[in-house]
């Protein structure tokens, strides 16, 4: 795993002191490094996290006091209670949950058929599907606006602006999902399916039975991934919501700031309080963010 | 056999299409019509309400030429990428190079680094505005015990991009982290004990092996994070709404101010069009730049 240089102290310790005698720090020197650097990375959570505690009486003093006096919880509750969070989080819940769901899906059936099925036409489409990889969003952004709006008015009004819908809808399927699923399908032995469809098992039985529950290390990063994306999205968002009851939770905190400019315990506790799924989900799937990051770039 | 197999593959072509077609129609629909419609209304007048978008030939993209803020925006975005991707390369290899070790409480240690990531651009410039707040932040009051006086920030129009890119640094730490931690744990130890016999010091070592080494992942970065510095929004729009004074009026801020605030479609899709050619350049030249020295 990682590098045994032979531990010879760097800029930490003055080089004398290996040298000298057996003075040893009962720890590893590099806890001294390490410590402030990472105290020094958490700064913004932790005085995020210091405001939320203080009244405004104290927020608004200077020099800032670092440590308030008895912690506030109350400021939870009321910024809970001043804006409908509880609609913003099962929005934002609703919203991460159907994409995911849907990109799973999608992304297998199509990730598999280009691994493994011959089919007319089968290059063509995925060099099309996959150029699609380097067009920014800005790019299609106004058209995708025009598109959902179509989909509100001529199919379904919960499609389209200014609804939950169209915060799904142009998200149900990447090309990102398909190629990285692809890839992974890829590499399982073809052997394993083989018997199988000898066997008489359909494609579909196949990839249920034998493909995807060999592939949960490859689903679980695209999951992280999605979830990810979907739950901090914000752009798209603002663009065709706004309806307070429609909006997710980082439309939901923009729009609270707007109002509670000044209040910024209160601020403070709506920020904690939409941060913590995210970062619980993250603590738990680490594994998980860490794969995406490498796959995002390095295979691509 | 010869029969079975044909068979086969006439199934296979419609069991084929039968599982991508959702992916293919969900991609048609939101990922390559709107590329089309998208040059399409970069030569019309729209203002995405009503029904009626005049031709306007290359109107859009004559204006975008002589439009004195786009000029400007091109220059912020300009500005904040030169800052941004080498900053965030920097800050990114010196954490790994300290979290690449066996000690104890690592793993904490490199959550902690790494959590920079599940933190919302929203979030994370609402901390921001509170720790760079002229009159109460932490950064201001860490200043003046120094002697610095209080300075503006986000608050200045001159000072307001630059907390920006230390921002915006901050955020994709953990993102650089990961990927430098990856690659540095790629560098044999046996390569360095060699050399460390041989007498070279550690800075040495660095340079002459690990570096090197590292071209595959300083690609990656450059490439992955110049494009999003280029499509920067989230984080200006939370802070500072393009100001003050336009101050940090990026492209894709102006570009989403003209098509959705000034209703003006046409205009912004010509903008959209220009950056995409632009990334698409970049891109490609920071590729083939990388291919003559990256060996990978």
């Amino acid at each position: 795993m990682s590098i045994d240089v032979p531990t010879r102290p760097t800029a930490v310790e003055p080089a004398g002191a290996e040298t000298t005698s057996r003075w040893r720090l009962p720890f590893s020197p590099w806890h001294l490094v390490l410590i402030p650097l990472t105290f020094i990375l958490l700064v913004p959570l932790l005085w995020m996290l210091v405001t939320s505690l203080e009244t405004e009486g104290e927020a608004n003093r200077f020099p800032p006091v670092l440590f308030p006096e008895s912690p506030r919880f109350s400021n939870y509750s009321e910024a809970w209670a001043s804006a409908p969070f509880g609609h913003f989080f099962m929005n934002s819940a609703l919203v991460t949950l159907v994409v995911l769901a849907s990109n799973l899906i999608v992304c297998s059936l199509a990730g598999y058929a280009f691994a493994r099925v011959r089919f007319l036409g089968r290059g063509a489409l995925f060099v099309t599907l996959m150029a699609t990889l380097m067009v920014p969003f800005q790019v299609t952004m106004i058209p995708v606006f025009l598109i959902v709006k179509w989909f509100g008015d001529n199919v379904w009004e919960g499609l389209g602006i200014d609804h939950i819908g169209a915060l799904m809808l142009p998200n149900l399927a990447t090309a990102f999902g398909i190629f990285f699923l692809r890839q992974f399908f890829m590499t399982v032995p073809v052997e394993l399916e083989e018997a199988a469809r000898v066997d008489g098992t359909s494609r579909i039985g196949v990839l249920f039975k034998i493909i995807l529950p060999l592939s949960l290390p490859a689903l679980s990063t695209l999951a992280a991934l999605t979830v990810l994306t979907s739950w901090n999205d914000f752009l798209w968002p603002l663009i065709v919501i706004t309806s307070q009851d429609q909006m997710t939770i980082p439309l939901g905190l923009s729009y609270f700031q707007g109002a509670h400019r000044v209040k910024w315990p209160l601020l403070m506790a709506a920020n904690v309080m939409s941060l913590l799924p995210m970062l619980l989900v993250f603590i738990g799937a680490q594994r998980y963010f860490v794969q995406s990051v490498a796959s995002t770039g390095l295979k691509g | 056999m010869p029969a079975l197999l044909r068979r086969l593959s006439r199934t296979d072509t419609v069991s084929g299409w039968a599982l991508v077609s959702p992916a293919a129609i969900l991609i048609g629909i939101f990922g390559l019509l709107p590329v089309l419609m998208s040059l399409q209304l970069s030569f019309q007048q729209s203002d995405l309400l009503t029904d009626e978008t005049p031709w306007v030939g290359f109107d859009n993209y004559k204006k975008l030429a002589d439009d004195p803020v786009f000029l400007e925006a091109i220059k912020h975005t300009i500005i904040y990428t030169a800052l941004f991707v080498p900053g965030t390369m920097l800050v990114g290899l010196f954490v790994a190079a300290a979290l690449n070790r066996s000690v104890r409480f690592i793993s904490v240690y490199r959550t902690a680094a790494y959590i920079t990531m599940a933190v919302s651009t929203i979030s994370q410039g609402i901390i921001f505005l509170w720790l760079t707040d002229r009159d109460y932040g932490l950064v201001n009051a860490a200043l003046n015990t120094v002697g610095i006086p209080s300075q503006g920030f986000l608050a200045s129009p001159s000072q307001a991009l630059y907390v920006i890119v230390a921002m915006t640094i901050w955020g994709w730490t953990g993102f650089s982290v990961i990927v430098y931690l990856a690659a540095l744990q790629g560098v044999p130890a046996e390569l360095h004990e060699a050399a460390a016999i041989d007498g070279a010091s550690a800075f040495t070592r660095f340079r002459t092996i690990t570096v090197p080494l590292l071209g595959p992942a300083n690609l990656f970065l450059i490439v992955w994070l110049t494009i999003n510095a280029l499509q920067l929004f989230d984080e200006v729009y939370v802070t500072t709404r393009g100001g003050p004074l336009r101050a940090t009026t990026v492209i894709v801020y102006y570009l989403w101010d003209r098509a959705f605030v000034q209703f003006d479609a046409g205009y912004a899709a010509a903008m959209a069009y220009a950056l995409f050619v632009v990334i698409l350049v970049i891109t490609a030249v920071q590729f083939r730049i990388a291919r003559r020295h990256v060996h990978s």
